[in-house]
């Protein structure tokens, strides 16, 4: 049986390279997917944890995270197309309408 | 022994896969990278005994929320894209801070062990109930009342994406 | 395993409030006149808040807690709503985005505050904050025509999504270690099993630390606060500087002093830091502003702080002065928003500091009641902020962290400059330019509300605080 660390390792690796994603890249999309891919770093340890706890409550939170994921997307992606309306572009470093 | 070898086969596919989606350039790329990428988490859910999520994997993440994400690609210019650089000036910082965040995180939880009981679901009471049933089971029990919250975040979905994408932009 | 029907008393107000929502959603579709909606809802939120003290109780398999503490934030959220529609009515209709949506995601939000406060489970917790932070990207965003509404909910989004990642990715280590998701579960298992110095406890702990900071807009998270509250709507500001903050500091109580209750020296020692940094920073960086909604965005980071040194504490005591200083907040700067917005009118922004030169000669009523709200802000007496500044230094003190005190009142000595500044510029300076107010009675009444309650709690604060001792009691 693969040990349950494996997984967790896995799982950490996925985030930690969905963090790298959100800090470093320049398109919003990307740092959108770059967090999709944070939750689903998470939802590995999850399903892991709930494996090996023999307990489901930790399934019924991926499923939870899973819908809120699409809501999110369907929000994040309009706010996109509302900003992409008025100004053409979907670099971060390029949204400097405010400063202080 | 087996199981090792497949495990080590889906994580070196999952982590070259997540590398591949955070450093292409094109988006659409990146898009296509993440699809392969959910395929290959959704049958590492089948390993730990949970078709259900494995099955919600495929269907809403790559079937909804991808294609979502295709669209919104689509609107981009993407000639455009190709020419900028795809990293913000202070990349290597970034790079820092999450390899040292993942290296305190991996050696936090090397050598963790698992210490609390283990629960009623086990492997013989799933394969008897099967994993949705057990799965539905408590949802619809159990988690009631979170369920009933997601309704209302998938509404505030709806009406946000009408509201902010539509296109008659001013009131009067 | 059997459906028991769970005793729905203790969610009324929450049924309530979803009803009303959609009600109001359904109205927008016959009902032209959208200050009749407004109406509609104030008149609704006014029923959830009758039917608030009846709720007490524990349901749901202790997923859902209605005690005194989560009363209390409950109390502050529906202030929140009603002073927001008040001094929106008629700024929506300046700005032109005046939809019946609007006051549906509005309700919306709150709800996913109420159910915050109230979560005893972490998944509750989770797709509350959701609810909650989702309406409010929306509603950042609602000027979709303006570049900046547009790229507020951008950058609030994406930390805000950010943020929840840390959240859950704490929820699966402490579920992990514990192998649960109840708040009281996690703690009872913690004690029983000596796992204090547990380093996944640990880690968890941080990770909830730093995705709370997000919410709470604290030092080093904070990055999201100044743009989100400069590009939003001027009400949704006001809206968003109360509310989402309110239920962040309500789950963060609910969380440490529950759940890791038994780490307490631990989660200090991060969290201490983190209050100096936010006092430091916001107060230092508010010197240089020139926009009065950034200066306030500062500001509120900066208030954030001095609230993060009740939680501190840690002691009941604390946990009071908390409840009391978010009430008091709630007043304050939902006041000054009110004077900001006034100054909004027609092809004219008004959120420029400048813009408030000589407003003592050409509207002195505004002017005075602004002089009331920066005074309040600042912590003179009489007004409420100096007792809800007082009450958590206090509480702090009394806990052993005197040289944190020392330092916020340092702090707090700085921001008198900024904003000591706006009144300056009111009293001292010659006017420009005629500055028209849009006022409305809608506005008038917040302000009468907010003016009279900066004032009535600064002299008599006892009310307030015997209302939060009590409410913290059953904690």
């Amino acid at each position: 049986m693969v040990p349950l660390n494996w997984y967790l390792m896995l799982s950490a690796t996925v985030f930690m390279i969905g963090v790298f994603g959100f800090l470093t890249r320049k398109n919003i999309i990307i740092m959108f997917m770059s967090v999709e891919l944070m939750l689903n770093g998470v939802n590995i340890s999850l399903v892991a944890f709930s494996h090996y706890l023999q307990d489901l409550r930790g399934q019924i939170l991926v499923f939870f995270i899973i819908t809120v994921a699409a809501a999110e997307a369907a929000i994040g992606l309009a706010i996109i197309i509302a900003l992409f309306r008025n100004k053409s572009t979907a670099h971060v470093d390029e949204m400097n309408e405010m400063k202080g | 022994m087996l199981a090792k070898l497949f495990f080590g086969y889906y994580a070196a596919v999952i982590i070259l896969l997540s590398l591949l989606v955070v450093t292409r350039k094109n988006p659409v790329r990146s898009v296509m990278w993440m699809l392969l990428l959910f395929f290959h988490i959704a049958s590492l859910y089948l390993f730990l005994n949970a078709e259900f999520i494995a099955a919600i994997q495929v269907i809403v993440y790559a079937g909804a929320i991808l294609v979502l994400f295709l669209f919104v690609v689509l609107l981009l210019n993407l000639r455009e894209e190709l020419k900028v650089k795809r990293f913000i000036g202070s990349w290597p910082a970034g790079l820092f801070v999450s390899a040292a965040i993942l290296a305190i995180v991996i050696n936090v939880i090397r050598s963790f062990v698992l210490v609390a009981p283990p629960g009623r679901y086990s492997i013989e009471y799933i394969k008897e109930a099967t994993h949705t049933k057990a799965l539905g089971t408590i949802l619809y029990t159990e988690y009631l009342f979170p369920f009933e919250i997601a309704s209302l975040v998938l509404l505030i979905a709806i009406i946000g994406a009408i509201v902010l994408a539509k296109r008659k932009t001013r009131s009067h | 395993m059997p459906f028991v029907m769970p005793d729905l008393r203790p969610v009324l107000p929450e049924i309530v409030m979803t009803v009303l929502a959609l009600a109001i959603l359904l109205a927008d579709l016959v009902i032209k006149r959208k200050e009749t909606i407004a109406f509609l809802s104030i008149v609704g939120v006014a029923l959830v808040t009758y039917v608030l003290p009846g709720s007490m109780g524990t349901t749901f398999n202790g997923m859902f807690l209605s005690d005194g503490y989560s009363m209390f934030f409950k109390l502050i959220f529906m202030l929140n709503v009603i002073l927001t529609v008040l001094i929106s009515v008629k700024y929506i209709v300046i700005e032109k985005v005046n939809f019946g949506e609007y006051y549906a995601l509005i309700l919306f939000s709150t709800l996913g505050m109420m159910l915050m406060a109230s979560a005893g489970d972490l998944i509750v917790l989770y797709l509350g904050l959701e609810l909650m932070a989702l309406s409010t990207y929306i509603l950042a965003g609602f000027i979709r025509y303006d570049i900046k509404s547009n790229e507020a909910a951008m950058k609030y989004f994406l930390l805000g999504a950010f943020a929840s990642a840390f959240l859950l990715y704490g929820t699966s280590m402490i579920y992990g270690l514990t192998g649960t998701t109840d708040l009281k579960a996690i703690s009872a298992y913690i004690v029983a099993n000596g796992l204090s110095g547990n380093p996944v406890l640990m880690l968890s702990m941080i990770l909830f630390a730093v995705a709370f900071s997000f919410k709470i807009a604290a030092v080093p998270f904070h990055m999201w606060a100044p743009d989100a509250y400069e590009g939003a709507p001027t009400s949704i500001t006001a809206f968003m500087s109360v509310g989402p903050k309110a239920a962040g500091f309500a789950v963060l109580g609910r969380v440490f002093l529950i759940a890791f209750g038994s780490v307490k020296l631990e989660w200090s020692a991060v969290l201490v830091p983190i209050a100096i940094l936010t006092m430091g920073v916001g107060n230092i960086v508010a010197l240089s502003q020139t926009n009065i909604k950034r200066m306030l965005a500062y500001s509120s980071i900066a208030h954030a702080g001095y609230i993060l040194l009740g939680i501190i504490a840690g002691t009941s005591d604390g946990m009071a002065s908390v409840l009391t200083y978010m009430l008091i907040y709630a007043f304050m700067n939902i006041g000054a928003f009110a004077v900001v917005i006034m100054l909004r009118s027609e092809g004219f922004k008004g959120d420029n500091i400048t813009d408030y030169e000589g407003l003592s000669k050409t509207h002195p009523l505004a002017a005075a009641l602004m002089l009331v709200f920066m005074f309040s802000l600042t912590g003179i007496p009489p007004t409420a902020g100096f007792m809800g500044k007082f009450y958590v230094f206090m509480s702090a003190i009394n806990a052993g962290y005197t040289w944190v005190v020392i330092i916020a009142v340092m702090f707090s000595a700085i921001s008198a400059y900024f904003y000591l500044r706006v009144v300056m510029y009111m009293y001292m300076k010659e006017p420009k330019e005629t500055v028209q107010l849009s006022t409305s009675p809608a506005i008038g009444l917040a302000l009468a509300i907010t003016v009279i309650a900066v004032l009535f709690i600064g002299i008599s604060p006892s009310t307030v605080v015997n209302l939060a001792r009590a409410a913290v009691s059953g904690f």
